[in-house]
């Protein structure tokens, strides 16, 4: 048992304790540049858009309307649109695909057809966006006779982003202890009480923050709507908050980014970039108010 | 090293232990002895286990963990700078309340922990199956699984990957086994077979162990520790603590006043 090691050297670090140690800090160093060399490009993009974008970048920028055939004034019909299209779509896509989730996650038994559904919500998360739009182009546009309109653009980005607000849903309610429900179960909670009373108070962050980042996609993405119901260029006042019917077609901001970088000629140089940024940061703002949104609500659960 | 020491395999001075704001362990003194099983126990939330847990700094892994004192085993205090971590808890090991084998073959668990302490190659590969015969024959496992070495340590019964985590200490020599109420997830013939096996390994190791079962620590231990609410309250032998206690909260405990 006791063998005669000096106490004073004892449980001190071998030599190959220090050749580990050593592989050990080398592997930390290598995975934390690697985070950085994650960062860098994105900083990198973010200052040459700002830089690039600076002379355009103004209140005026985003409140006047085009002018001069696109290639100067500012960007307010796109905005006002690309708002349009993703309130419409979130309002959609957010109620079917939280109850959903709660059906798929409370209520469905572990039978072979609802592993099926669970499989295809898995894998519409993954079609590529390009194809919801000609799905949108051939349901909405045509079948439903919605016509190239805001409505048929908003309904396609909200089939886009359902599967992943599913996902994302069923991710937060699966991430609620069972110890919980079982509590509820006991002392006699249908279901429908459990959810109400346990689970979604206690899920409503991850709920939300996966919504929200649907913002960022449903904003984002370019094809589905250019397919059903983006258009070029719209005459629209400035500043005007409803300048947009919902069976009319409207402008979008990625879309108008795509038109101004490659269609129009003579753009005045910076209005591309300006129009990007725009874009970048109405994003990043949703972000931002997605994770505050869940700190908030993170420090008011406990367990 | 005077004779007095030699006797002692653990002694801690003037432990405190905070969670955060919470005290945990308040001023916790003792000293267990060389080679006896001592079973820690208490009524639930007294620090048995945050107490077992400092004996190899796992207690660490909490960020906002705060230890003040000395945990000095066999001569050395283990919160000296220069000890490495990784060399005490290769000496002193611990068995957790739940089996928790890792999800690899039986032959490979018991290995792991050796793999892990030696340069790649260190050993040959007869060595190797000597190391792992000898492991498992003194668990008492060699006999059931000889010829189940391939299988996942995960299929095993509980008793069996109970017996199998104790065996994935030994072949790293350790001074010192520390045990987690390593039998309330086992049931009687399961316990009956983990309690013979640490009278088996009384002597070779220093085995600590937090039980809840007052007439398991009756059985198998030759010192208890009673702690109650962070402090140590009493240590004494076995029997004297159960038969005589000097403190009169000791004995309302056992006879199961409370707790
Ligand atoms: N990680 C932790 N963070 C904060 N407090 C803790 C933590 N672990 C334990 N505690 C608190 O420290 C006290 C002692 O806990 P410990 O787990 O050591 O008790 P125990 O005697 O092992 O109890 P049991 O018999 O239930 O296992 C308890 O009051 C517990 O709430
Ligand atoms: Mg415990």
């Amino acid at each position: 048992m006791t063998d005669p090691i000096d106490p004073v050297t004892r449980f001190t670090k071998t030599d190959f304790v220090v050749r580990k140690e050593r592989i050990q800090s080398v592997s930390k160093i290598l995975f934390s540049l690697m985070v950085i060399s994650m960062i860098i490009p994105l900083l990198a993009i973010i200052a040459y858009l700002f830089y690039h974008a600076l002379p355009s970048l103004s209140w005026e920028f985003l409140v006047e309307v085009p002018k001069k055939g696109m290639s100067e004034g500012g960007i307010w019909p796109a905005f006002v649109g690309t708002l349009y299209l993703v309130l419409i779509s979130l309002a959609i896509a957010a109620p079917i695909g939280v109850f959903a989730a709660i059906y798929l996650n409370e209520y469905a038994r572990d039978n072979w057809f609802n592993r099926i559904i669970n499989l295809a919500v898995i894998n519409l998360a993954g079609v590529p966006s390009i194809v919801h739009a000609l799905f949108g182009l051939g349901a909405f546009v045509y079948a439903a006779q919605f016509g190239y309109s805001i409505i048929s653009a908003s309904l396609t980005l909200a089939i886009m982003t359902l599967p992943v607000i599913i996902a994302s849903t069923r991710e937060a309610l699966a991430s609620v202890p069972m110890t919980f429900r079982e509590a509820c179960w006991n002392v006699g909670a249908t279901r429908w009480q459990t959810i109400r009373a346990i689970v979604l108070p206690n899920s409503i962050s991850g709920i939300l923050t996966g919504i929200i980042l649907q913002v960022s996609r449903a904003a984002g993405e370019t094809a589905p709507i250019m397919f059903t119901g983006a258009v070029f260029y719209k005459a629209v006042s400035r500043g005007d908050l409803f300048p947009y019917q919902l069976n009319e077609q409207c402008m979008a901001l990625s879309m108008h980014l795509y038109t101004v970088a490659t269609q129009v000629p003579n753009v005045k140089e910076s209005l591309p970039y300006a129009t990007a940024v725009v874009l970048l940061c109405s994003v990043l703002f949703v972000n931002a108010g997605a994770i505050a949104l869940r700190v908030w609500l993170r420090n008011h659960k406990k367990w | 090293m005077t004779t007095e020491s030699m006797q002692y395999c653990i002694h801690t001075r003037n432990l405190n232990l905070w969670y955060g704001e919470f005290q945990a362990l308040k001023n916790v003194n003792t000293d267990v002895k060389n080679g006896l099983i001592t079973s820690l126990i208490g009524p639930s939330g007294c620090g048995k286990t945050t107490l077992l847990r400092c004996f190899n700094r796992i207690n660490e892994r909490f960020t906002y963990v705060r230890t003040e004192g000395k945990i000095v085993i066999l001569g050395k205090n283990i919160y000296d700078p220069d000890v490495s971590l990784i060399e005490l808890r290769k000496s002193v090991g611990m068995v957790f309340q739940r089996p928790n084998p890792v999800p690899i073959s039986v032959y490979e668990n018991i290995l792991f922990g050796l793999r892990i302490h030696h340069p790649f190659g260190s050993f040959k590969k007869s060595e190797l199956d000597d190391i792992v015969e000898k492991s498992l024959m003194e668990v008492g496992l060699w006999k059931d699984l000889k010829d189940r070495l391939k299988a996942k340590a995960t299929s095993l019964q509980l008793e069996q990957q109970q017996k199998l985590c104790i065996a994935r200490l030994l072949p790293l020599k350790p001074d010192v086994i520390l045990m987690d109420e390593p039998c309330s997830a086992l049931d009687i013939e399961g316990t009956r077979a983990i309690e013979e096996l640490m009278y088996q390994l009384r002597g070779r190791y220093t085995i600590v162990i937090v039980t809840h079962n007052m007439a398991q620590a009756r059985r198998i231990s030759d010192e208890c520790i009673f702690m109650l609410l962070g402090e140590m309250i009493e240590h004494a032998r076995t029997e004297e603590l159960f038969l005589n206690p000097r403190n009169p909260r000791t004995g309302e405990y056992i006879e199961g006043r409370y707790g």
